[in-house]
């Protein structure tokens, strides 16, 4: 009786796992069945010629460089105002402190909201200001939007750091910052981890840049200028009734989902390689 | 300093003062006796070290010995300035060591926690390979040459006992020895820097009877050379290896003298009491 309840409860493991295999590879075919056809050389050298949107030539090189231009800024002003806070929670703030229990209970509130509120507000407060949809826009609002992201997964790292390691390198006369090349190695594989969470949600969110950095056929040359992305390519293609263009959006989805694979696997091996020595 | 020990392959204070000609050694001769005078200690207004005044003989192996929370760890961390960290701190008294008062403003922090090595209750290796882990101090004080950190790591690697088990995996990384062994790598990695104290935090209460016995045999070899001062819970091992007992009770030190005496023939009741085990 035990052995089969055994035998069950492993069927029903293996049908979950095949399940979410299953998704993926279904998502990876529609993918590529849709998109491959139009996927072509042109398509990530070049700017959309005249008549792009009804299928004439050109390709999406604007939307992939304006992903990368608002991820990376948003990704390096992400970390910049993150690992402050995160030493500040850690090392200023005592763990049972109400300021840090107010913040952790913030950064949750923050980390659930739906990025296309995000959009808003950040559309709310370009108006006020009388800004148009730019660059700037979307990087302020992606960047905030991955902060809480940046914030949960380092304050994480950093509350299970051991901090025996800054009593070891203190007593062997390590100064502060020699202590912190240290320390520096083992969470580096936690900042991996956190940083590529971060782009993979910024880079795929398309609520969040639709009204603040728009959309644009030619690459910015300037922060105020807007900026086409890949969430938006696909959107916008997608939405025409012209089945060339339809499949153009699959090709930009597909662009996409190899960016995040190549990042994904880039950060495995940073984290894997650091974390060898992780205690 | 030398470990005679072992078959001497050189002296590291050549190597160290080669290579760090600004760092100037103690000589072997000197004496690392520590004297406490009139050391009292309070953390945010709690009184913790009361009027402490004890002398810490020098290559000798000397426990503290007292019940939870009478300030054993405090008075160790006291003598390598890791104390320092803690907020809301308030120290006066000294405590002398070759002439001057290690707790003084202008005391160089860096050189003196190096000279006086620690080793934990709980092993702490560094997130990074067992060879680094040993070289780690040296290099921060200024070792990069690879020949001169070999012989190095080799040298204090076997001086903790650790050399045989290790000598073929010196880069994997240090986390994945046993608690004991990873206990004998920090002993090794205290080492590695020279210091003349070694101040051990109990030490091998984490550790299983015969990695402990290991260690307990480590530092009687060791005393030859360093002086050691070791917090222990066990009596029993304070009884086996201890020359100069210190009894702390509640921030106090109620009693301190060789071992012999103390254990024989104790002149306080407190301490009569505690080794009797009337209270722990
Ligand atoms: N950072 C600190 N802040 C406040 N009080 C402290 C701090 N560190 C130690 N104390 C207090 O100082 C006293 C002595 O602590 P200490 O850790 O030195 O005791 P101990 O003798 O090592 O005890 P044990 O045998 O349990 O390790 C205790 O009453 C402790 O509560
Ligand atoms: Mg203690």
């Amino acid at each position: 009786m035990k052995h089969f309840e055994e035998q069950m409860m492993r069927f029903l493991m293996f049908v979950a796992t095949l399940i979410v295999f299953g998704f993926v590879f279904s998502i990876v075919y529609a993918i590529l069945k849709q998109g491959w056809g139009s996927m072509s050389w042109d398509m990530i050298t070049k700017l959309p010629g005249g008549g792009f949107y009804i299928g004439k030539e050109g390709g999406f090189l604007n939307a992939i460089v304006g992903s990368l231009y608002i991820v990376g800024a948003s990704t390096i002003l992400g970390l910049i105002i993150s690992i402050p806070v995160v030493f500040f929670l850690n090392v200023y703030l005592k763990s049972q402190s109400k300021t840090a229990y107010i913040a952790r209970l913030a950064y949750d509130v923050l980390f659930g909201i739906p990025s296309i509120v995000y959009g808003a507000f950040g559309f709310t407060i370009m108006i006020y200001f009388g800004l148009r949809t730019s660059v700037l826009g979307g990087i302020i609002v992606i960047t905030l939007l991955i902060i809480p992201i940046f914030i949960r997964s380092m304050d994480e790292v950093a509350r299970n750091f051991p901090r025996d390691i800054l009593d070891a390198t203190y007593s062997l006369g390590a100064t502060r910052w020699e202590t912190i090349a240290v320390v520096l190695r083992q969470i580096a594989p936690g900042i991996a981890t956190a940083t590529l969470l971060s782009i993979g949600r910024a880079i795929g969110d398309a609520a969040a840049v639709l009204f603040t950095s728009g959309y644009s056929d030619s690459i910015p040359t300037s922060l105020s200028q807007p900026a086409a992305t890949l969430p938006l390519a696909v959107f916008f293609q997608l939405s025409s009734p012209i089945k060339e263009v339809q499949n153009r959006a699959y090709a930009a989805a597909l662009v996409l989902t190899i960016i995040v694979l190549i990042l994904s696997i880039l950060g495995r091996l940073i984290s894997s390689k650091f974390s060898k020595n992780k205690l | 300093m030398k470990i005679p020990f072992l078959d001497k392959l050189f002296t590291t204070s050549e190597l160290l003062s080669n290579a760090t000609p600004d760092r100037k050694f103690v000589s072997d001769n000197d004496s690392s006796e520590i004297s406490v005078e009139n050391l009292n200690l309070y953390i945010k207004g709690n009184h913790i070290l009361k009027n402490l005044n004890v002398q810490i003989p020098d290559k000798k192996i000397t426990c503290i010995i007292g019940p939870s929370g009478c300030g054993k760890s405090t008075l160790l961390k006291t003598f390598n300035r890791l104390i320092d960290s803690v907020e809301g701190l308030n120290v006066d008294g000294k405590i002398m060591l070759h002439g001057k008062n290690i707790l003084s403003e202008n005391e160089d922090l860096t050189h003196h926690r190096r000279k006086v090595g620690l080793v934990s209750q709980r092993p702490c290796p560094l997130p990074m390979s067992i060879y680094d882990n040993v070289a780690y101090g040296c290099r921060i004080h200024g070792i990069k040459n690879r020949k001169n950190l070999d012989k190095i790591v080799e040298h204090y690697l076997k001086a903790a006992g650790l050399w045989e088990e290790v000598k073929d995996r010196l880069n994997t990384p240090a986390v994945r020895l046993s608690i004991g062994q990873q206990q004998r790598l920090c002993l090794a990695r205290s080492l590695a820097v020279e210091p003349q104290i070694i101040l051990a935090d109990e030490a091998t209460s984490a550790l299983d009877p015969i990695s402990s016995k290991t260690i307990e045999e480590l530092f009687v070899n060791l005393k030859r050379d360093y002086s050691i001062v070791m917090v222990t819970h066990t009596l029993r091992q304070a009884r086996r290896i201890a020359d100069y007992v210190v009894f702390m009770y509640l921030g106090e030190i109620v009693e301190a003298g060789e071992a012999s005496q103390v254990f024989e023939n104790p002149q306080n009741e407190l301490t009569k009491k505690y080794l009797e085990g009337a209270f722990s």
